[in-house]
């Protein structure tokens, strides 16, 4: 602290004298060129070797004083530098609005007409609504009026319009019906809403007991009330709406954020690589969207992306990632990836694959039997190791066509697989595997 | 109009194609002279457009695709919907106005400053009415921030459906806002009468039709909310909430209310018809979540893109896109070429802002050989962005909103881009 605050002040009192030096050479720079073309010349001679040799001086004197010149600027911007802090005390110019929790006297109190005018939101717990009533029936004319145009007659919707009934136990299913009988947990939404936006371009027109009596009409088209039924401020709070236990709060910190912190994978983290669904396909992207020249007919056969076998390679680009030009034939890997599904409840491949009721099966060609650390093998696979026995294609394949007669007295309980496609493929897939 | 842009583009296409057939590494040697170069133009003989001609000026004609487009299909009228703000061909970080993505439940609307009023009411000392120059005497602030919509990427849930960066992550832009905070609009109401504010909402409510609203906790309002009247240096776009919108840096769009005319501090939620029956995510299971304010982390690859196939020869080529956390900054991006099988990190345009774009590039090789690229955004709480079938595994398919996966575009060996998904 204390020696900073000496260089500002030391800063200020060189500032001006530096700043002026500064100027000073270079006056005298520009003279000094003046006098060089002044020099009297006798002869071409002359003149040619005095040109060249004044260049030369010039140059020597130009550079020398360059470097003069450039300590200074340097010298100057450091005292620059020096006297902004010093103005600002050290602080930082650039700051946001003042945190102040003082008023600063502007805006005019809020009458409260306006604010009844205004503040019409409804909260769950029924706060907010305006005494009144309405019965099914009168919802129905008013919804037949108001409403049927795009929701339809019975809330069902029309076109695209917005269904507002039925959907009950369709939430689990693969395309929900969410409507304000299956999915709406508060009664008091439906009100707020219809009565603050709709009808759809007539907003802010409907009086409280309209509104009571469409949402009387909707609650009836969920089969939620009789037709009998007539809602107000008073029953309001009765009214239980099928879905309200229905929501949890943002869970994402526990369900996601914890797991997917990290270092992510770079190098080999996955075997194969393979379009599984094409846009075009579907082709549901605008005519007028843009550009794309994709041909919908010709490009069929889209190529799978394979790592890498060869683990000895660094060449990130290069080697790992080779497009369908490998010994071994990628179609089969991704048969093969896919008979792995039968054995994935038990054992992990890949990236940090980790021993699960069965052991990892990482870089198993060329591997000891029974030989993971950490795993707990069978006796018959304890005596493998013992023997010194090593996976290979044929041993791999005698063992997964029917483990049990192949090693006796395992402990995978797995049939075996029956198909000879299947084995061949399965051991493709169990060559690209490593960690 | 597009038609012929088209075609326009093909041609030059081809003529690449046949350039490079003949050209050898090091660049393409002209056989004969350019006559862009050996004759005078008339645009450097003849005098151009006088500073009388264009107040207000808007792109030159030969950009006139670079505009926002709407799927008509997707909602049952344009009046409540949606457009895309075509991400895939810019760069940078900042979206002009002009193309910004417009998002309206009940159309756009031309409200004067002279009519606007904004009002705090609820658990306040002073129940308030602000005019629009109040809103200009209070101190304020400046930010450059995202915005996103909660639905962008939403219909890419079941599977790649729209072929182009824009309508795929085009529910997104990021303007420079000046605006003043809300904090400093609240305690010129007195939140004294609040109490404890850790279980206080604010509800913010905007003029339009639709007069939508949305529930706001306590901390969020006092942290970095601006009620904002300027974007980029100017007024805000009627579409965009002219003369003053709410800000609610790395939150749903859903929540950056437009048109601003109430502000009220409540006891609870409110739980309006957008935080219940929209912008909640059904679970597998049936069960949904509400509340899912935070953007997460997220990026996608704006060249190549389908909209922006590769159009030049092998060789040096950037890949380019854009990446952003509501939680904060991003801190790096990886680039895949092949699916996810290998991935290198690519170079951020600059210190990644919070809550803002960050544009990054990775500058590589046009081999010819088909590619599988994606981008994996990372952001400073180290979360990393997930992918497709991750997302699926946690939430199921059943989600609409909140889709912030790792996105897949395949790249074909004539440099033609296709939306896919992957195993
Ligand atoms: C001109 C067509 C139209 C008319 C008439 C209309 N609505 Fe709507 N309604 C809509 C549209 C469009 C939406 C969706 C608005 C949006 O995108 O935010 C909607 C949404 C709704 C919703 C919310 C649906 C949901 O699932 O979130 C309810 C409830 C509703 N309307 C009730 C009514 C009632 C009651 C009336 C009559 C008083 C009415 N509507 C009249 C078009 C209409
Ligand atoms: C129900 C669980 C289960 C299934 C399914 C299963 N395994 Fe196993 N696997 C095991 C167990 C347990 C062991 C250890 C056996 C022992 O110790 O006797 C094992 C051992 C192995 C080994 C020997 C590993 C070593 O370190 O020597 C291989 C190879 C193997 N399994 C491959 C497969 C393949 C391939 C499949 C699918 C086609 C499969 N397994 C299906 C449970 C299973």
């Amino acid at each position: 602290m204390g020696s900073s605050r000496m260089s500002k002040s030391l800063s200020q009192i060189v500032l001006p004298v530096a700043g002026g030096t500064a100027l000073a050479l270079s006056v005298a720079l520009v003279v000094a060129n003046l006098d060089y073309g002044r020099s009297k010349i006798s002869s071409l001679e002359q003149r040619v070797e005095q040109t060249s040799l004044q260049a030369e001086a010039a140059r020597n004197k130009a550079s020398e004083e360059a470097a003069v010149v450039a300590e200074l600027k340097a010298k100057v911007a450091e005292i620059q530098l020096a006297a902004i802090e010093n103005a600002t005390g050290g602080t930082n110019l650039t700051e946001n609005a003042p945190r102040k929790d003082i008023a600063y006297g502007l805006g005019r109190a809020a009458l409260t007409e306006e604010i009844t005018a205004w503040d019409v939101d409804v909260l769950p717990d029924g706060r907010g609504l305006p005494e009144g009533r309405g019965d099914v029936f009168t919802g129905e004319e008013v919804f037949a009026e108001k409403c049927a145009s795009c929701h339809g007659d019975f809330a069902e919707g029309v076109d695209n319009w917005p269904v507002l009934a039925g959907g009950f136990d369709t939430l689990a299913d693969k395309d929900p019906v969410k409507t304000v009988g299956s999915y709406w947990p508060y009664l008091s939404t439906v009100w707020d809403y219809v009565h603050r936006s709709m009808p759809f371009g007539e907003a802010q027109t409907l009086t409280p007991d309209e509104t009571y009596a469409i949402v009387a009409y909707i609650l009836y088209s969920n089969d939620m009330v009789d037709d009998e039924f007539e809602l107000s401020h008073e029953n309001f709070p009765d009214i239980e709406m099928y879905n309200t236990g229905g929501f949890v709060i943002d869970d994402r910190p526990d369900r996601e954020y914890t797991r997917w912190r990290g270092e992510p994978c770079m190098k080999n983290c996955k075997s194969a690589v393979e379009i599984t669904m094409r846009a075009t396909f579907l082709d549901v992207t605008p005519d007028e969207g843009g550009e794309s020249r994709m041909d919908h007919t010709a490009s069929e056969n889209t190529p799978t992306f394979v790592a890498s076998t060869d683990s000895t390679n660094t060449s990130v680009e290069t080697e790992t990632l080779e497009i369908s030009a490998l010994e071994t034939d990628p179609a089969v890997v991704l048969a093969g990836e896919k008979v792995f599904k039968k054995c994935k409840a038990c054992h992990a491949v890949g990236a940090g694959a980790k021993n699960k009721s069965g052991p990892q099966l990482n870089d198993l060609m060329g591997r000891m039997m029974g030989s993971v650390d950490g795993f707990k093998y069978s006796k018959a696979f304890k005596a493998a190791m013992e023997e010194g026995r090593v996976w290979n294609d044929a041993e791999l394949a005698a063992f997964l066509a029917k483990p049990k007669a192949y090693m006796k007295g395992t402990r995978m309980s797995f049939a075996g697989i029956k198909k000879e496609k299947d084995l061949t493929a399965i051991i493709e897939f169990l060559r690209t595997t490593s960690n | 109009m597009d038609k012929t842009i088209k075609t326009s583009r093909r041609t030059f296409l081809k003529g690449s194609v046949a350039i490079a057939g003949a050209s050898v590494a090091g660049g393409a040697a002209a056989s004969e002279a350019d006559p862009l170069i050996t004759e005078v133009q008339e645009w450097a003989s003849a005098t151009g457009v006088g500073v009388d001609e264009t107040p207000y000026g808007m792109p030159i004609s030969f950009e006139k695709d670079v505009v926002r487009r709407n799927v008509e299909w997707l909602t049952a009228s344009p009046i409540s919907s949606i457009n895309f703000t075509p991400i895939h061909a810019l760069d940078g970080t900042i979206t002009p106005q002009g193309c910004a993505f417009e998002r309206h439940h009940s159309g756009a609307i031309e409200l004067r400053k002279e009519d606007f009023r904004l009002m705090i009411n609820g658990l306040v000392d002073r129940p308030l009415v602000f005019s629009y120059q109040d809103l200009e005497r209070f101190p304020r602030e400046n930010h450059i921030y995202f915005c996103e919509c909660a639905a962008n990427t939403g219909m890419e849930w079941a599977g790649a459906q729209l072929n182009g960066a824009q309508f795929t992550h085009g529910m997104i832009h990021n303007m420079e806002y000046t605006g003043v905070p809300l904090r400093t609009l609240l305690h010129e109401a007195g939140l004294g009468s609040a109490n404890d504010l850790k279980n206080k909402w604010v509800y913010v409510e905007g003029a339009d039709a639709s007069s939508n609203g949305r529930s706001i906790p306590m901390e969020k309002a006092l942290d970095d909310v601006l009620v904002a009247f300027k974007a980029n240096g100017e007024a805000l776009r009627m579409e965009h909430g002219y003369p003053v919108r709410l800000v609610v840096p790395g939150w749903e769009g859903n929540m950056w209310i437009k048109w601003l005319r109430r502000i009220e501090v409540t006891d609870a939620a409110v739980e309006s018809r957008e935080e219940t029956s929209k912008y909640t995510d059904v679970y597998e299971d049936g069960t949904a979540r509400k509340w899912t304010w935070v953007m997460d982390a997220k990026s996608v690859i704006t060249t190549p893109s389908p909209q922006m196939p590769i159009d030049h020869t092998r060789g040096p080529m950037v890949i380019s896109g854009l990446a952003w956390s509501g939680h904060g900054q991003i801190t790096r991006v990886d680039v895949s070429k092949d699916g996810g099988i290998t991935w290198e990190t690519a170079r951020l345009g600059k210190q990644g802002d919070t809550k803002a774009l960050t544009r990054f590039y990775l500058d590589t090789e046009w081999t010819g050989e088909p590619m599988l690229l994606q981008s994996r955004a990372m952001d400073e709480t180290g979360y990393v962005q997930p992918t497709k079938q991750q997302l699926r595994d946690s939430r199921g398919e059943n989600s609409v909103y909140h889709n912030n996966c790792i996105q897949t575009w395949y790249v074909d060996e004539n440099g033609v881009v296709e939306n896919v998904e992957v195993s």
